[in-house]
């Protein structure tokens, strides 16, 4: 720096490019996140008293597709299972756990397989083959009479939760 | 103001203005190419001749493109391909020069390890190249987004989970690139974005920087013989053209590059108008359907190599070797210990590195193709992923020992 008027100057401009930069980037960081209305997308219902057994439906909620399966009396129960009056189902985000392609239900074997890279995982969710490296994940549900609201925590999640059983 | 004196011809009024007669000596006239080189030294121009004919194409899709989730589908295969006046030809050249861009970036690539381009003073022009080439793939990426089928949904969907970081969890960081939870609407606008501004302003912006790194240094030769180029420049302005070691960039070696490229385009424009489908996935002129996954997810044929080499592990040790292999090829020049520069073929056990490393990539690039659930295919892909890295590991020591030419 030959002199005192050049420091002020580069002095000057970085403090300027400082207090100026890192608030653009923060704007350019906050234009990329989803929008309100995004963020907000609602509640899904879903009646569950005509459901049949071992028959898989697939209903939308947030844009990922829900999987929905009655268990029949011979399929295992399990602690993630969604229990309305005596019938148990599976209710979980049906996208596979490994790069999230949608897993197809295979009803005779009890399994779901994914395609992409082979994973598989039985009727409760759990991992069985391949790369998936954890069980498919359970929405926030609340149980409302034989209806399922997604989006919303019941008190049934929420122990879901506690117990470590989804994210 | 400068003085300026009256101009006697339209070139002296540019020149001086713009100094151009010294631009075009420094650039074109005396920037000099050895003679000692062979039709693999043609491949840049044709990369940049292609990336030209994708601009152009691309300018033409970019007026009836509708970057809407309900209408991008059918401004493409509805409107592009059967209304709009020759619209076929433009999406056609521009799958072609996609998939064509990336054969030639590879032969392009691949000639630069076999004559060791990439040392002694061209490591510049070998990170530049890498950069060329990240940004390629984005690009290709970004720009299979658009059409909205089948595969542009689930293909963005597989790669944007990626950066989740496998046991990281980081979701949050998947839906701020989306822009949604789900690619959606704000996906594929910003996707938009980026494969019509940004990316390719970056790869103008490298392809500048990687001609500049080149000037210095100059072009390697099919020896790597170390040309004393000012005594080469005058034996050649002397008149001597026969002695002396180069031609000048233009006009002579210009005609050759230009005699290549267009041998490359009657191929070009034979595959875009009678072999174009096998640059589009029958499976993307299906809608986007976020509640159906295609029977098989497989990328276009030039990421299907480190494809394979994410598949064979479980989920965290697959992302590993994936983003390794992405950037693994940076780091060459310094992990050859050689100071040879030479052809492969007279660099001892590194020419069996060369060829052991072409053909493994070859072999991940068929494997990928595959469906996974064959064990005999996903076993041979598991191996030549672990082949990929032992030669990785193996480069600098077999380097090292390499005996001095
Ligand atoms: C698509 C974008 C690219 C364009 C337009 C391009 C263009 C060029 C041109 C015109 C040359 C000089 C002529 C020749 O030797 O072929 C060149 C040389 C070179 N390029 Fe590229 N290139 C691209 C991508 C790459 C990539 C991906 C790499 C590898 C990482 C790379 C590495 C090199 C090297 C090492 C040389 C020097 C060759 C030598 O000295 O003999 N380039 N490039
Ligand atoms: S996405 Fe299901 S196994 Fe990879």
């Amino acid at each position: 720096m030959s002199n005192r008027r050049d420091f002020m100057g580069y002095a000057l401009g970085g403090f300027t490019a400082i207090i100026g930069g890192i608030p653009a980037l923060y704007a350019m960081k906050r234009s990329w996140d989803p929008l309100p209305s995004v963020k907000a997308a609602g509640f899904t219902s879903i009646d569950v008293s005509g459901a049949v057994e071992n028959e898989l439906t697939v209903e939308k909620w947030r844009g990922k597709p829900i999987f929905v399966l009655k268990k029949s009396k011979d399929m295992k129960a399990d602690d993630r299972d969604v229990v309305i009056g005596s019938d148990r189902f599976h209710v979980s985000i049906g996208l596979c756990t490994h790069l999230g392609c949608i897993p197809a239900y295979v009803s005779d074997e009890h399994k779901f397989k994914c395609a992409c890279h082979g994973g598989e995982f039985d009727a409760s969710g759990h991992q069985t083959f391949g790369p998936p490296p954890s069980p498919l994940e359970i929405p926030p549900f609340k149980i409302d009479g034989t209806t399922i609201v997604l989006g919303e925590e019941g008190p049934e999640f929420k122990k879901m939760k506690e117990a470590g059983l989804t994210v | 103001m400068a003085h300026f004196e009256k101009a006697n011809s339209v070139g002296e009024w540019f020149d001086q203005r713009l100094a151009i007669n010294t631009l075009k000596r420094v650039l074109a006239f005396e920037y000099w190419i050895p003679k000692n080189i062979n039709f693999l030294w043609a491949m840049g121009m044709v990369l940049a001749a292609t990336f030209g004919m994708l601009v152009v194409s691309g300018i033409f899709l970019l007026m009836y493109y509708q970057p809407n989730v309900d209408l991008a589908f059918d401004s493409v295969n509805y409107t592009i391909m059967t209304e709009v006046g020759y619209g076929w030809l433009w999406r056609h050249i521009h799958g072609v020069g996609a998939s064509v861009v990336f054969l030639i970036i590879y032969i392009h690539m691949f000639t630069g390890i076999y004559y060791g381009s990439y040392k002694k003073g061209r490591e510049l022009i070998w990170l530049s190249g890498m950069g060329l080439f990240v940004a390629f793939s984005a690009e290709a990426f970004s720009g299979y987004m658009l059409p909205w089928g089948q595969m542009s949904y689930w293909a963005g969907m597989v790669i944007t989970n990626l950066f989740s970081g496998g046991s990281l969890e980081a979701y949050g960081l998947v839906e701020w690139i989306r822009g949604d939870y789900v690619p959606a609407q704000a996906f594929l606008t910003r996707f938009f974005m980026l494969h019509v501004l940004l990316l390719p302003l970056v790869i103008i912006g490298l392809i500048v920087l990687h001609f500049g790194t080149l000037r210095i240094p100059h072009v390697n030769n099919q020896d790597g013989e170390d040309i004393d180029y000012e005594e080469a420049a005058r034996l050649y302005k002397e008149g001597n053209v026969k002695d002396s070691k180069v031609i000048p960039f233009q006009p002579v070696f210009l005609a050759k590059d230009i005699f290549v490229m267009g041998v490359y385009f009657i191929l070009f424009f034979y595959l875009v108008f009678y072999h174009f489908e096998f640059a589009m996935d029958p499976v993307n002129f299906d809608p986007a359907d976020g509640l159906k996954t295609p029977a098989h997810i497989y990328p276009e044929w030039y990421f299907l190599w480190s494809y394979e080499i994410l598949r064979p592990f479980s989920k965290d040790l697959g992302l590993i070797a994936f983003a390794i292999a992405q950037v693994i090829f940076f780091a060459l020049p310094f992990l050859d210990k050689s100071p040879n520069v030479a052809p492969a073929s007279k660099r001892g056990l590194f020419k069996f590195w060369f060829w052991a490393m072409l053909i493994d990539v070859l072999v991940l690039t068929f494997m990928g193709k595959l469906p996974p659930t064959d064990a005999l295919f996903a076993n041979i892909g598991l191996i030549s992923a672990l082949v990929f890295f032992a030669l990785w590991i193996a480069l600098p020591f077999i380097t090292k020992i390499e005996k001095k030419l």
